[in-house]
């Protein structure tokens, strides 16, 4: 039996992303360090994506908290609005939203500028200058998305927990340390840090898709638009299976 | 190498060259050689190879089998910083022309000393890139982005890039393809002043005959991944062979 051609196709992109990755753990820790690329990438990638990703964080806080507010005023549980609000944002919510917009962004960019290097000899030119195309481009920009993506999820959680707090004070008045006080003493250490570990593996996952997509890119403005497009779906089911990885762990270690 | 230099003056010497993608095989036994000061021009039809052969010359592809000298080294058996090294004194020209459209013309020319040459001074560096702006006639566009420039104009700059670094040897991947007849001729003649300037060896390929003429002190016709026929400008032109004579027409 033949195998079909879109198995054949997948196998085959599985292996060379397997590979590519793999190239990443032996170029990233050899000499000759692209320290100033890997600064101007995190300045792009992490800088440049705060309003984006501050103004979906405080949105996503705003929203969960208006859509809780009716269903736990029916239980006569109101009290618990920050409790569940942190607990939703901190552990899951904030984390995978705000990395799916991140994969939009980024992921995107970053498949779409390497595609049209390659399908412009940008990348022969890179090599031919002496410098080591792999190294400058892809090691830099993976090692930024990995850096920067936990420090914007940090920033998008305090922000979404601040838009709960205004959603909350729309139907009643709630002191901001009351609030504050009430977000936090329902998180632990176990809560934070698998949800802050799992944001890694996404800023990672990220970068490496969007680099390897545009670094093999096809020749054409078609194949750019296809790097750039396959970056963001095949990371965003990526962020989601990792997610699924990352809750199974935490569940057999007794988190959950 | 300066003495090995001394006693050949072959900067280019390639021999039984093949390179294959899948069943078809691009390059079959290849031969070619360049002497220090000439300009070789590779005939050859759209896909016959010759993009693939200057580009095994420069190491962006490796070849299934053969030999190819450039400066007295073995390039196949070089490792990557003696790869970087010797790439120094070889300029490449790409086709698309290859600038950097994130960076200005100037961050352009300074990549490949940045890159090359880790202790050379910011001064060095300005007046570097002074001299090859005025060699190509832009000393202005120093500031501006590629998009900000004409076709002509982007060529210019890459063969500035290009002769930054004062190479040896340059290859040209079809420098006038794209261009209008008039800024195709100006390209031309600034091939021919850059090899009068820095005394430079090339191998050019190239389909436009007047560049051709104008630029090749030798020809040599790639043929079925072949060295078919070499010869001057005049010979070839004299040849009753179908195969060659079709480029003359």
């Amino acid at each position: 039996m033949e195998i079909p051609k879109s198995i054949k196709l997948f196998l085959t992109q599985t292996g060379e992303l397997a590979k590519f990755t793999g190239r990443f753990f032996s170029e990233a820790f050899h000499p000759h360090y692209e320290f100033r690329e890997f600064i101007r990438q995190c300045y792009i990638i992490g800088y440049k994506s705060l309003p984006l990703l501050g103004i979906t964080g405080f949105i996503m806080g705003l929203v969960l908290t208006m859509q809780l507010r009716p269903t736990l005023v029916d239980y006569g549980a109101e009290s618990m609005l920050p409790s569940m609000i942190s607990l939703s944002v901190v552990r899951e919510i904030g984390p995978v939203i705000t990395a799916l917009i991140f994969a939009g962004k980024i992921g995107s960019s970053i498949g779409a500028e390497l595609g049209s290097m390659r399908v412009t000899e940008q990348i022969d030119a890179m090599e031919v200058s002496g410098t080591n195309p792999y190294r400058y481009l892809v090691v830099t920009r993976v090692a930024a998305t990995t850096v920067m993506l936990p420090l914007l999820i940090i920033l998008s959680d305090a922000v979404g927990l601040y838009g709960g707090y205004l959603g909350v004070n729309i139907h009643a008045i709630t002191s901001y340390k009351l609030y504050m006080t009430q977000a936090f003493n329902v998180l632990d250490f176990y809560d934070v840090l698998p949800a802050i570990i799992k944001t890694f593996f996404f800023g990672f996952a990220i970068g490496i898709i969007g680099c390897y997509k545009g670094y093999y890119s096809k020749k054409g403005t078609e194949g750019v638009g296809l790097s750039a497009n396959s970056a963001v779906v095949i990371s965003s089911l990526v962020i989601f299976i990792l997610d699924l990885i990352a809750v199974q762990i935490t569940g057999i270690l007794g988190y959950n | 190498m300066t003495e090995t230099l001394l006693h050949n003056d072959k900067v280019i010497s390639i021999h039984n060259l093949c390179k294959s993608f899948g069943d078809n095989k691009v390059l079959d036994g290849f031969n070619l050689e360049l002497n220090r000061g000439e300009t070789l021009v590779v005939l050859g039809r759209s896909g016959s190879g010759k993009s693939v052969l200057i580009k095994c010359i420069i190491g962006l592809m490796e070849p299934d089998a053969g030999e190819i000298n450039v400066l007295g080294q073995n390039m196949l058996s070089l490792d990557h910083e003696q790869l970087d090294r010797l790439r120094v004194q070889i300029g490449f020209l790409f086709q698309s022309n290859a600038l950097y459209d994130s960076m200005t013309v100037r961050e352009n020319l300074e990549f490949p000393m940045r890159r090359h040459w880790y202790k050379i001074s910011q001064e060095e560096t300005n007046s570097r890139i002074k001299e090859v702006l005025e060699n190509v006639g832009l000393p202005h566009t120093a500031d501006m982005v590629p998009a900000e420039l004409s076709g002509g104009m982007q060529k210019r700059i890459a063969l500035a890039r290009t002769l930054i670094l004062n190479p040896d040897i340059i290859l040209y991947d079809e420098p006038t393809t794209g261009l209008d007849p008039i800024t195709g001729r100006e390209i031309t003649n600034l091939m021919g002043e850059i090899q009068d300037k820095y005394k430079t060896s090339a191998i050019v390929i190239s389909h436009d005959m007047r560049c051709v003429k104008a630029t090749a002190d030798k020809i040599i016709v790639l043929l079925n991944g072949k060295c078919y026929a070499q010869g001057t400008f005049d010979e070839l032109k004299s040849s009753n062979d179908k195969n060659i004579k079709q480029f003359f027409e």
